[in-house]
């Protein structure tokens, strides 16, 4: 994906040297990273290594303590004038957030509206558009996504594939440019992943640019551009795929791979 | 109590729920083609049940027969003002207090409610402090103080304060009692109902706050389309219970003085009768008609809302009970 008129251009989300501390407990020790457009990066290591933290920091979820945080060459949570960095009111927050997708381990769909419901209810009161449009586009959405007859089915009435898939179309229908999933199969029954991974996949393939903590090893074989693997809050070892799967250079890459592999 | 409501009349002593994890094991193995026979065992008598129940109803008898015939009773002042006008209309003004009070109660306690968990570190400081001292201080206090405002504010001062005063402004206008009444109710009951809401929006998964935050939606829209609507089936069963506990309270508005309530007429009457004790079984009647039916509808409330609240998020391809669809799915807009 990374090809050359790429590379010209602003990466998607560029780290330097981004910490984060909860309390005492430095959960992110100056990362650095860039992840390019249309890119797909999966992100692995052991839990608690600060994955998902980073992830929730790229749309200021979690906001950063040091180091500079950027989607699309725009600061994350905060505006630069003057040498001087102004923490953005939370409206400016959110109005970064709604380009960026979210798909969370949980799901978290709302569970009292149905399936198209969850769909149209951001695109409407967030983008102002239509309920026409985005009924019309959220019903293409959860066809893509292969549950086109779920539209009016509550999330309790859905299996924890199809919720999760109703979420990923859910975050597609604000017209993200940067999707972030966050362990998006751990929670699901062996037997519902399958469902899932194809929809990124498809999106994947579409040329949508991810960031996807992990710990499906196919998927970011077969699916990652670039592969990342984390433990105790640093960037331990970063590469393609194959070069971090297959021929890891760090010994703690090497000890969390034979344990999942 | 409760244990007469035992599923005894099944014939089958509590142990056997062992049956259904019983068959786990032959299930992994064949499968059961026959149902194995059913336990016939003679049924465990309650003998002590039965003689504390009579001797009960013996009790009671005697009660009722002994009450029927004192005369301090007056049963016949209590069938002669039962269905008096006077009577009837104070309980209509009684269930006026209670529905605006709680209306009222409501709202501001929604308010208080989201301003104690809200971002702002003043609305939060200015919730506290309402809270701190309605929930700090005897309603009946309350009322009496509300009954008092016209005398400790009666003039309006236009001007900078301690500096200088341009105009004065003398309050003639005397708020009705009824008036002042509700307001000291519904203010005390905001309170109450400001913990059992927040207790409600607490009650929502921090998840679900995320996930709209994610999708770009401001604070205000989260609690209004998300958090909100989901935390109703939190707030309204002890709301039920509150208006319950609102209408006998509305008895001490005695305090104001507004004395056109149930209780505050009888009273009345009976101060004008001598017959004290016909008029508060009159009103006792009443109200416990009223909690009645209000406990009728509280029974549903409950019934329907009680479904499903002891689960967290919903579990991971199980069907989960259609409660929350069924209760909010009339909110919805998509059809």
């Amino acid at each position: 994906m990374s090809d050359a008129s790429v590379k010209s251009s602003v990466p998607m989300v560029d780290a330097a040297g981004v910490s984060k501390s909860f309390g005492s407990n430095e959960v992110l020790k100056s990362i650095t990273l860039q992840v390019q457009p249309g890119e797909v990066m999966c992100v692995i290591g052991p839990s608690g290594s600060g994955k998902s933290t980073f992830l929730r920091c790229i749309n200021h979820l979690e906001r950063v303590d040091a180091g500079r945080l950027s989607v699309e060459g725009e600061l994350v949570g905060y505006r630069q004038k003057g040498g001087k960095l102004y923490e953005l009111k939370p409206s400016e927050a959110a109005l970064q957030r709604r380009d960026i997708g979210m798909v969370f381990q949980h799901f978290n769909l709302f569970p009292h509206m149905t399936a198209l419901e969850n769909l149209v209810e951001a695109p409407i009161r967030v983008k102002g558009i239509s309920r026409s449009d985005a009924v019309a586009r959220g019903r293409e959405l959860l066809a893509q996504v292969g549950l086109a007859d779920h539209a009016n089915h509550y999330p309790a009435q859905l299996s924890g594939g199809q919720q999760q898939r109703v979420a990923i179309a859910r975050a597609l229908a604000m017209d993200p440019k940067l999707m972030l999933f966050d362990e998006p199969t751990s929670a699901l029954d062996p037997e519902l992943v399958g469902d899932v991974l194809d929809v990124m996949r498809g999106l994947a393939e579409s040329g949508m640019t991810m960031v996807v903590v992990t710990h499906e090893m196919g998927f970011a074989r077969e699916v990652g551009d670039s592969l990342v693997f984390m433990d105790g809050g640093v960037v331990v070892e970063a590469g393609t795929p194959r070069d971090v799967l297959s021929n890891p250079q760090h010994q703690r890459t090497k000890a969390f791979l034979s344990k999942v592999l | 109590m409760s244990d007469t409501q035992r599923p005894d009349g099944a014939g089958i002593p509590p142990t056997p729920s062992g049956g259904a994890s019983g068959a786990g094991p032959t299930a992994t193995g064949a499968l059961p083609t026959e149902r194995a026979e059913a336990i016939k065992a003679v049924k465990l008598r309650h003998p002590w049940r039965i003689a504390i129940a009579v001797v009960l109803i013996v009790l009671l008898v005697l009660f009722v027969l002994d009450a029927a015939q004192r005369k301090a009773f007056g049963w016949a002042d209590v069938g002669k003002y039962l269905f008096d006008t006077r009577i009837s209309q104070a309980a209509l003004i009684t269930l006026e207090l209670t529905v605006y009070s709680m209306i009222i109660g409501i709202v501001l306690g929604l308010v208080l409610a989201i301003m104690r968990l809200s971002p702002n570190p003043v609305l939060k400081a200015v919730a506290w402090l309402y809270l701190w001292v309605f929930r700090g201080t005897p309603v009946y206090v309350q009322l009496v103080f509300w009954g008092l405002i016209t005398l400790i504010y009666n003039t309006i001062v236009i001007g900078i304060p301690f500096v200088h005063t341009w105009a004065t402004i003398d309050i003639t206008w005397i708020p009705p009692l009824f008036f002042i009444s509700v307001v000291g109710l519904s203010l005390n009951e905001a309170a109450y109902m400001a913990e059992i809401v927040r207790a409600g929006l607490l009650s929502v998964d921090p998840g679900q706050e995320e996930a709209a935050k994610a999708l770009g939606m401001s604070w205000w829209q989260t609690m209004i389309r998300i958090v909100i609507p989901q935390s109703m089936r939190i707030i309204i069963p002890p709301t039920g219970n509150e208006v319950i506990s609102m209408l006998k309270t509305t008895t001490l508005v005695a305090a104001v003085p507004f004395t056109l309530d149930l209780f505050g007429r009888s009273r009345d009457i009976s101060a004008e009768t001598f017959t004290p004790i016909p008029l508060l079984i009159v009103a006792s009647l009443w109200y416990l008609f009223f909690t009645s039916i209000l406990m009728i509808g509280q029974y549903f409330l409950e019934k329907r809302f009680a479904r499903g609240t002891t689960r967290g998020r919903p579990v991971v391809g199980e069907p989960n009970d259609p409660a929350s669809a069924a209760i909010m799915g009339g909110a919805g807009g998509v059809r």
